[in-house]
């Protein structure tokens, strides 16, 4: 009996792990664990075979068969990980994606150029504690003209080309009239800008009847034309980050004394010549100036106690300088295959 | 202003090549806009001595010309000019000259007979626009000469963009002194010699208008020679100064007008009737004038005229009746000072402008009448003889611009530049502008010259010696000034931040222009009443936009037109409307899409863009304002909105602003592929003053549940949920609709809704008794409310 046992044990065993080498999935494992190890499984037929042995056998045919069914569980286990990690292997083959394919959703749009390169400026001028200003756009004749001493029959407001409504109503030919508006409301220190739309009766190749400006006013009891040089060498330097030269001209506005309109050095050529800046290598980006006493004298700022500067820069030309543009007509056409250049 | 610098040289020559000229120019505030050649480039071109001109036997319109050139066998040219003759002295370009637009001249054979040149016109050197035949150069011209030389054609025409301001630069004179300050160089200023009257007639002068016209100068010039032809020295710096060339009067008040900056007048004394009066105009009077066009003059204007009539616009043109013709013997010169207040916007306000009236709108010295006059005098009857009478002269001295003087604080001159100079330098600075100075501890006197009418207060000569001194030499500095820290409210609505929403939820910002054509405003917004421009570009452009729809409309259409079907743009910007508190500028945000939501992809199904879409997009512009609940969708009517598909934004229940599909009838009619969704905001209620507020978050769980009802198809979902939110007010957390349902298994007329009840307590976890109970009394609410019916 003892050796009918031993012999079968170990050809059962034997049996059992052929069976487990053989199992090819998940599922043929769990029935060779039935088969073998199970309620009523082969191996736990002969445990409870142990009850006909003669008592002293009993221990040692025991650990025989128990030996066995511990061999036949690691077997089992160790195909198991074998299995499971083929399972895993072939989901992982399976679910292999395309990772070249575009990503799925809205894609973003953009801004359109001129609010790009506005809001640059005011972010620049922001750092340096300018506070945004703004106005309206339909105007009277006294803020965009009067106030700063630009009288009527004067030929600098012939050279303003300017749409109006009726004698007193226009749209703002720049944005200095918000210069006055802040005035007339607070009082110095000021220290603002104010972008936005201005409009003139013109129309070319290089000119739109509407076009944005930022205009700058600081007013303070001790400003100087050299802070003025001061604050446009970093605007315009930190704008097209470059250390560009700056060359500040005299030029005549009404509303400032001294005026100057100001230079930089061509962005295109670096200054050598090309059309851009029809070979002089100079491009001029905006006007300045110190504010003239009459325009404080007439929104009640004591000239004597305070002096002041406004600069004004058109935003279409430092755009387009910044970002290669060659029309300004292109930046109101909102042709979507431009507009998508600035996204 | 255009001169010629070779002219300019002989008034003062500092050493420096044409571009630098050009840069101090440019850099004292006297923009340079162009320096061009005085001629382009061409060469081998040499006076010619016609001697003999002979029909060609095989060519009706060809001549063949014999031209003495100075050498030992005259020239054999075939001519093709009409003008060619037997005695004139012609530019010859010889064979291997080369003219402007590299054209080489070659031996050449013209129908059988052989040509050893060209005779050019001015045309073909390049010295004129157009010309009619060939250049005839005057007899004294030195035949075989370089034309180049002969000429001084090694010249360039700068051209000077003056500001308003220095009107005192509108001559050589001008021009020459700024640069001989600038150099410190050698200022040689014409002599000016009067000429002896040869007999006493006269013309009297009455100024009736003394403050228009303080001094009105005049001479009779009689028998002067009609055939005479203004030299050519002086045709070339006319030329070279923009002036074309007409008659000697004309030629030499224009020349002075270039050298001095005195604008004249010529009129032919025998049309003149009596006497010069310088008086305003009467209502209506009518004057033919110069350019050939008829003026009707207001009594605003002041004019000169004679016994009966208007002869002239003072300072702006003169009456083609009394011009100077081919015919005239006589003439009588004007050299007057007229106010610039008097002239400023006449000229334009009769459609005009002239060199005249540039140079007296912004002011002409008033000492330079008298020197003109007889500069002109000079020059005129040096080329056409004739006899000078004694100069007249009416003046107002009361009425003639006073010398100023100015006070200067050389204190206040460091405050302003933010750089101390040194007393010496700014007196020095002064001296050289001609400014009269009488230096003093604190306050200095300065008396600017008569012709600088741009100085008028003590920041005007500081400007002036910042100028001379020059800008690139004031110091930059980087002092920093007083700090305004500007308040910007938390709770502002930012419509920076709202843009760049826009943008990331797949829309491109667009700026269109404020004004709009009038039938897409009435189509658009037929009801708003309009602003419209008095003087616009075209009837395109004449109406103020009163919503940002009709920009965003042709906008779309622009770019369906270009093969751009997926159309999502929104403008801000300002809505001009008439309402009864006058006329508004109010700023708005508003969007358009057509076409697809997304771009077309491999993941999604290709849609067209819907309402909801957008009311997405306007719900996401909403929440930025911190509190979205206060916003609210009901449907809504506007006359470019489709009636079924429109809804009024409401804050507070104030509308502020508009969501909708637009009309398909106006799609049509404004040619929009596909259905086309708009939405506006007001920007300014948008700033709802709401900041976040921080509420504690319960440690309980939350549980859901789902139910689904029925209710009629007129039940808005807005009153089904307030109506759940109201009944519950303590435990449900959210409400989300998950689905929405009509057809198959719904009565018809009705429709299903499945919703999400999330319950939370704050201080528990829910009992199932509790959540039975509050589902329950939501139900039945909705029941009674609104005859809805649980589905199973």
């Amino acid at each position: 009996m003892a050796e009918h046992t031993g012999l079968g044990l170990a050809a059962l065993q034997a049996a059992a792990l052929e069976a487990i080498a053989a199992a090819a999935d998940l599922a043929s494992l769990d029935q060779v664990r039935v088969r073998y190890l199970g309620k009523s499984g082969e191996l736990t037929a002969l445990l409870k075979q142990l009850g006909t042995l003669p008592a002293d056998e009993r221990p040692a045919a025991g650990q025989e068969i128990n030996q066995a069914k511990a061999a036949v569980q690691v077997a089992i286990d160790r195909r198991k990980v074998v299995l499971d990690d083929a399972v895993l292997t072939a989901r992982l083959a399976a679910e292999r994606i395309d990772v070249s394919l575009p990503g799925r959703g809205r894609r973003p749009g953009g801004l359109h150029p001129v609010t790009r390169a506005m809001r640059r400026i005011e972010r620049l001028f922001a750092n340096a504690g300018f506070a945004v200003a703004e106005g309206p756009e339909v105007e009277d004749a006294y803020h965009n003209f009067e106030a700063l001493n630009i009288p009527e029959h004067h030929p600098a407001r012939a050279m303003h080309d300017t749409f109006y409504f009726d004698a007193e109503l226009l749209l703002r030919t720049h944005t200095s009239p918000v210069q006055i508006r802040v005035m007339e409301e607070q009082a110095p220190p000021l220290k603002i800008i104010a972008p936005g739309r201005v409009y003139r009766c013109d129309s070319d190749l290089t000119h739109t009847p509407m076009f944005h400006q930022v205009e700058g006013l600081l007013v303070d009891e001790q400003v100087s034309f050299a802070d003025l040089k001061g604050v446009l060498y970093d605007f315009l330097r930190n704008f097209f980050e470059r250390d560009l030269e700056l060359r500040f001209r005299p030029s005549y506005f009404p509303f400032t004394e001294p005026s100057a309109e100001v230079d930089i050095q061509c962005v295109i050529c670096g200054g050598s010549g090309c059309r851009v800046c029809k070979q002089t290598g100079w491009l001029e980006v905006l006007g300045c100036g110190m504010v003239y006493p009459e325009v404080f004298r007439h929104v009640g700022i004591d000239p004597d106690r305070y002096l002041g500067y406004a600069f004004g820069m058109g935003v279409e030309r430092l755009a387009m300088l910044r970002y290669g543009i060659d029309d300004i007509r292109l930046n109101f056409e909102n042709d979507l295959r431009y507009l998508r250049q600035f996204s | 202003m255009r001169f010629s610098e070779a002219w300019l040289r002989e008034w003062v020559n500092p050493p420096v090549d044409t571009r630098q000229l050009a840069d101090q120019l440019s850099m004292a505030g006297l923009e340079v806009d162009a320096v061009e050649p005085a001629a382009p480039l061409f060469s081998g071109v040499r006076i010619g001595w016609v001697q003999s001109v002979a029909p060609h036997p095989d060519a009706e319109k060809l001549r063949i010309c014999r031209v003495d050139l100075g050498e030992d066998a005259l020239l054999q040219i075939i001519c093709g000019a009409a003008n060619v003759a037997d005695g004139m002295k012609v530019p010859v370009a010889t064979v291997g000259a080369v003219l402007p637009g590299d054209f080489k001249i070659k031996k050449a054979k013209l129908r059988g007979v052989e040509s050893f040149g060209m005779i050019c016109s001015a045309k073909e050197l390049g010295l004129a626009e157009s010309s009619e035949g060939i250049l005839a150069l005057p007899a004294d011209a030195p035949v075989g000469e370089d034309i180049r030389d002969w000429m001084a054609l090694e010249d360039h025409c700068i051209e000077v963009d003056l500001t308003p301001d220095r009107g005192d630069c509108l001559s050589l004179s001008g021009l020459a002194r700024e640069i001989a300050v600038i150099n410190r160089a050698a200022l040689a200023t014409p002599a000016i010699q009067p000429v002896a009257p040869v007999h006493e007639q006269s013309m009297p002068v009455q100024l009736q208008a003394p403050t228009a016209c303080p001094r009105y100068l005049c001479r009779v010039i009689r028998n002067i020679d009609p055939s005479a032809t203004t030299p050519w020295w002086m045709q070339e710096r006319l030329r070279r100064g923009g002036i074309r060339a007409i008659s000697p009067v004309v030629d030499v008040t224009n020349y002075v007008l270039l050298e001095f900056g005195q604008p004249m007048h010529g009129f032919d004394l025998a049309k003149l009737d009596g006497e010069i009066r310088v008086r305003m105009a009467e209502e209506g009077e009518c004057i033919a004038l110069l350019n050939g066009e008829e003026a009707t003059l207001r009594a605003d204007t002041l004019v000169i005229a004679d016994a009966g009539r208007v002869v002239a616009l003072a300072g702006i043109m003169g009456g083609s009746e009394t011009a100077v013709g081919p015919q005239t013997r006589d003439v009588l010169l004007e050299s007057a000072f007229f106010a610039p207040l008097a002239v400023s916007g006449k000229a334009r306000s009769y459609g005009l402008h002239t060199d005249s009236s540039h140079r007296f709108e912004r002011g002409v010295d008033p000492g330079l009448q008298s020197r003109a006059i007889e500069r002109a005098t000079r020059l005129l009857t040096a080329i056409v003889g004739g006899e000078p009478g004694p100069v007249v002269e009416a003046v107002s001295e009361a009425d003639l611009p006073q010398p100023r003087t100015l006070t200067l604080r050389p204190a206040r001159v460091a405050q302003v530049l933010g750089l101390a100079l040194p007393q010496e330098t700014i007196l020095d600075i002064l001296t050289r502008l001609g400014m009269h100075t009488e230096p003093a501890a604190e306050e200095w006197l300065v008396t600017p010259p008569s012709a600088r009418f741009d100085l008028v207060q003590e920041v005007d000569l500081i400007a002036d010696i910042g100028r001379i001194y020059g800008y690139d030499r004031i110091p930059v500095s980087h002092a920093s000034s007083a700090s305004v820290t500007g308040s910007t409210p938390e709770a502002d609505f930012d419509l920076d931040r709202a843009r760049l929403a826009l943008v990331d939820r797949g829309f491109h910002e667009v700026i269109t222009y404020s004004f709009v054509s009038p039938e897409i405003q009435a189509l658009v917004d037929p009801e708003q009443q309009v602003l419209r421009l008095a003087n616009p570009l075209s009837a395109e452009l004449s109406t103020m936009r009163t919503s940002l729809w009709p920009g965003l409309i042709q906008t779309a259409r622009y770019n369906q037109a270009r093969q751009q079907d997926r159309v999502r743009i929104f403008e801000s910007g300002l809505r001009f409307r008439i309402g009864a508190d006058g006329l508004s500028q109010t700023q708005g945000l508003a969007g358009l899409v057509v076409g697809s939501p997304d771009p077309e992809q491999w993941g999604l199904t290709s849609r067209a863009a819907d309402f909801f879409d957008l009311k997405a997009d306007v719900e996401a512009l909403l929440a930025l304002t911190g509190a979205p609940g206060r916003f609210s969708f009901v449907p809504g009517a506007h006359p470019a909105l489709h009636p079924g598909q429109t809804a009024s934004v409401e804050c507070d229940g104030r509308a502020i602003g508009l969501i909708g599909m637009l009309h398909p009838s106006l799609a049509a009619q404004l040619d929009i592929t596909g259905d086309a969704y708009l939405f506006e905001l007001d920007i300014a209620p948008l700033s709802v003053g709401a900041l976040p507020k921080h509420a504690s978050i319960s440690r309980f769980p939350s549980i859901r549940r789902d139910i689904a009802i029925s209710v009629d198809e007129a039940v808005t979902y807005a009153s089904i949920a307030d109506c759940i939110r109201a009944t519950e007010t303590e435990l449900l957390r959210d409400l989300v609709l998950f689905d929405l349902y009509t057809g198959k298994n719904i009565e018809s007329g009705r429709k299903s809704l499945a919703l999400g009840l999330i319950l939370q307590a704050s201080s528990q976890t829910l009992t199932d008794g509790v959540i039975e109970d509050t589902v329950r009394r939501i139900l039945a609410r909705l029941a009674s409310e609104f005859g809805a019916r649980l589905r199973d």
